[in-house]
């Protein structure tokens, strides 16, 4: 009877520490053959069924970038839906083995539930949107403007902020649903629409008529939305941060899905050390050396996923923004690989 | 005799009552139009039928969209139900992430769970053992190694993947058949004079029944896991299926034990004079009584339970309402003003058919069992 106690106790211990005692993750995966992957149940863009019914989107797109690292297959992947509540349990758990779901990169996440964010795959923040007639260019301009709101939701606090700070006027018209807010700023109530940008891009991607609608460039709060692994195992940690890495390194190399091949024979060293030609920096990750070849083969690079989910040529619409590279004027900034 | 000028030798054929006695007008003077407050109330609702039906057939029928039309029809201003949305994500409702080439595999499950069900449903089909045997030994194992793989060359395809329709049959047809012999159980057992077999039933009916199912399945997903050694996992799927099912018995239990009661204390008492054992007399004499008092509970529960299948969204199963619900805010080349009514309509008409369908069945079953005491 002690022993059943002590054994589950200490099975309960090991479930809510999730910590260093664990066997390595990475040969859990590759035992098994797969990359367990925590999604949400569906958010355009970002992780939802395609008219095949199957996952896509720019956070799916990371877990098949590791699975394709792993296992020189992208498709090497198992989703796991989770709702918002379950997400961290599950990861602690051992259930999924990354979580890429829309989750935002606080400090007390980082610090206090045991999970290591990985990176930032998505800047996203609060937004305005306005109807292009009205000639608004800045939120700077809205000055006296009446802003359809939800109500109880920072939000509302962001903006009245945003408000304050810059020292202009406004009328919030507040309503509890986001979907009356919609409805309430398609209705003309109000001026200005307010959420976190990339919610803005798939609201009016429902619009009778989109185009007709502009999402101001200012941001007014973080969001900077990452994927996150278990505290603890530095290796599986690595893999994934470097994939992430990876992925923008080979955009800002201009290494694409398409000339990846060619690129092989370039005589530019950051791509052959990128691509493997070069050095060996697969194997301390666990992986093989050309772990990198194999993300952009198959996933391509992330200018690549972001087009292809969440850009201007998809119904999300959204600007690269933030999200470009640092050398376009952005924040999305790897280290060098070598 | 004769001075009678005329005798009718045979009778005059009965004559049709007169107009204000029946006929359709008699039936309206009699149902609708009594007295002033029927006719009020005729009136009334009349009124209510020309106000809510026309736009009621022309949003689901004569504007609707067919289901061959396109989003850009679906768009117009004065389009109505988008059907051609359902039938172009159909196979997203009925089988979730499973894999299109493999989508046959839950096609002969469906198919052979109907050509089992349907002889057992029907009172005169013969070979009624052997079918039983089939349907609740057999099928089940047929079933998931047909809709798992990974054996005989199938590919395998994890629970996660499965969805829609799929898994709501799945939950409910398990839940049903499994909560309802485990309810009798419990009921029995709540009623036995043996303490600890008391003790236990009443502990479980008690402690399931006062917490919402909403708990049961979130205590499934989020707390499970801590109290397990990392990397055991138990399977989601499988999770929601034991809550739901523990859930329902309870219920079970509980209107089986009102059966139970509703019987006299004689016929126990003359099933134990004629010697039977404890298994005896509850097999032959006291549930087949029980029982058929409480049909309509019974199915009252099986019907909450296969509603309640929706709830297994907590642990991130897509069942077919969740499943058109991700559909309404993922699809985005469908989205219209009416892609997400029509979603949720479509599941609330499948959820009914099969809700109504159960109904029906227990009335049949109700007046077929009902010889002592038909009215």
């Amino acid at each position: 009877m002690q022993k059943a106690l002590v054994s589950i106790a200490v099975a309960a211990s090991l479930g809510l520490g999730a910590t260093a005692a664990n066997a390595a993750i990475l040969d859990d995966v590759k035992a098994k053959g797969y990359v367990q992957c925590g999604v949400t149940g569906g958010v355009p863009g970002f992780s939802a069924p395609d008219s095949n019914n199957v996952w896509t989107g720019i956070e799916v797109d990371f877990c098949r970038a590791m699975a394709a690292a792993i296992f020189n297959d992208a498709e090497a992947v198992r989703y796991t839906s989770l709702t918002s509540q379950e997400r961290f349990t599950a990861l602690s758990a051992g259930e999924i083995d990354v979580l890429s779901r829309t989750t935002t990169w606080t400090m007390s996440r980082d610090t206090q539930l045991g999970i290591s964010f990985v990176g930032t795959m998505f800047y996203d923040g609060q937004g305005f949107m306005v109807r292009e007639a009205d000639g608004i260019a800045s939120a700077l301009d809205l000055s006296g403007a009446a802003v359809c709101i939800e109500s109880g939701t920072t939000t509302e606090l962001n903006a009245a902020d945003y408000f304050a700070a810059n020292g202009m006027d406004f009328n919030t018209v507040v309503f509890v649903d986001q979907d009356e807010v919609v409805k309430a700023y398609e209705d003309g109530r109000c001026d200005v629409y307010t959420t976190d940008s990339s919610a803005l891009a798939a609201e009016r991607s429902k619009f009778a008529n989109p185009a007709e609608h502009i999402i101001l460039p200012e941001i007014i709060s973080k969001e900077p939305l990452g994927p996150v692994v278990r505290a603890g195992d530095s290796q599986w940690f690595n893999l994934a941060r470097w994939t992430y890495f990876a992925l923008l390194e080979a955009e800002e190399l201009g290494v694409t899905s398409a000339n990846v091949d060619e690129m092989l024979g370039s005589d530019n060293p950051a791509i052959k050390r990128l691509l493997g030609v070069e050095g060996d920096f697969g194997t301390p990750l666990g992986v093989t050396k050309d772990w990198a070849y194999q993300i952009i083969k198959t996933v391509g690079n992330y200018a690549e996923t972001y087009e292809r989910n969440v850009g201007p040529s998809t119904p999300i619409g959204l600007e690269r923004g933030l999200n470009a590279l640092w050398r376009d004027g952005g924040i999305q900034y790897a280290p060098p690989i070598r | 005799m004769t001075d009678i000028g005329y005798v009718r030798s045979d009778l005059v054929d009965a004559r049709p009552a007169p107009n204000r006695t029946s006929g359709p007008i008699a039936w309206a003077r009699k149902n609708l139009f009594a007295n002033p407050t029927d006719t009020l109330l005729t009136a009334l609702g009349v009124l209510f039928l020309l106000w809510i039906l026309p736009p009621l057939f022309g949003w689901t029928i004569f504007n609707a969209v067919g289901p061959n039309g396109t989003v850009e029809e679906c768009r117009m201003e004065n389009a109505g139900a988008c059907w051609a949305y359902i039938s172009s994500e159909m196979e997203f409702f009925i089988y979730g992430f499973y894999d299109i080439p493999e989508q046959w595999r839950p096609n002969i499950v469906f198919a052979l769970g109907a050509l089992l069900l349907t002889p057992l449903l029907i009172p005169k089909a013969p070979f009624k053992r052997t079918n039983a045997v089939l349907f609740f030994l057999v099928y089940p194992i047929v079933s998931y190694f047909l809709l798992a793989g990974g054996v005989f060359g199938l590919r395998y395809i994890p629970t996660e993947k499965w969805g829609g329709l799929l898994v709501t049959l799945i939950i409910s047809v398990i839940g049903i058949t499994l909560s309802f012999p485990i309810g009798i159980m419990l009921a029995l057992g709540r009623q036995s004079s043996l303490p600890i077999i008391k003790t236990v039933c009443v502990c479980f009916i008690e402690l399931i029944r006062s917490v919402p199912l909403i708990t049961i399945l979130f205590m499934a997903s989020i707390m499970l896991p801590l109290f397990m050694p990392q990397g055991t996992t138990v399977d989601k799927f499988l999770r929601a299926i034991v809550g739901v099912t523990l859930f329902t018995s309870a219920y079970m239990a509980e209107v089986v034990r009102g059966g139970l009661q509703a019987i006299p204390r004689g016929q126990y008492e003359a099933a134990a004079a004629l010697g039977l054992g404890y298994w005896q007399r509850m097999g032959f004499i006291i549930l087949p009584q029980a029982l058929k008092h409480v049909i309509p509970g019974i199915v009252n529960s099986a019907i909450a339970l296969f509603k309640d299948t929706s709830l297994v969204y907590i642990v991130g199963m897509k069942d077919l309402l969740e499943a058109v619900k991700t559909k309404n805010d993922t699809a985005l080349e469908w989205q219209s003003a009416n892609t997400a009514t029509t979603g949720y309509l479509f599941a609330a008409m499948v959820f009914w058919v099969f809700c109504f369908g159960m109904s029906r069945y227990s009335i049949y079953m109700e007046n077929r069992l009902n010889t002592g005491y038909k009215r």
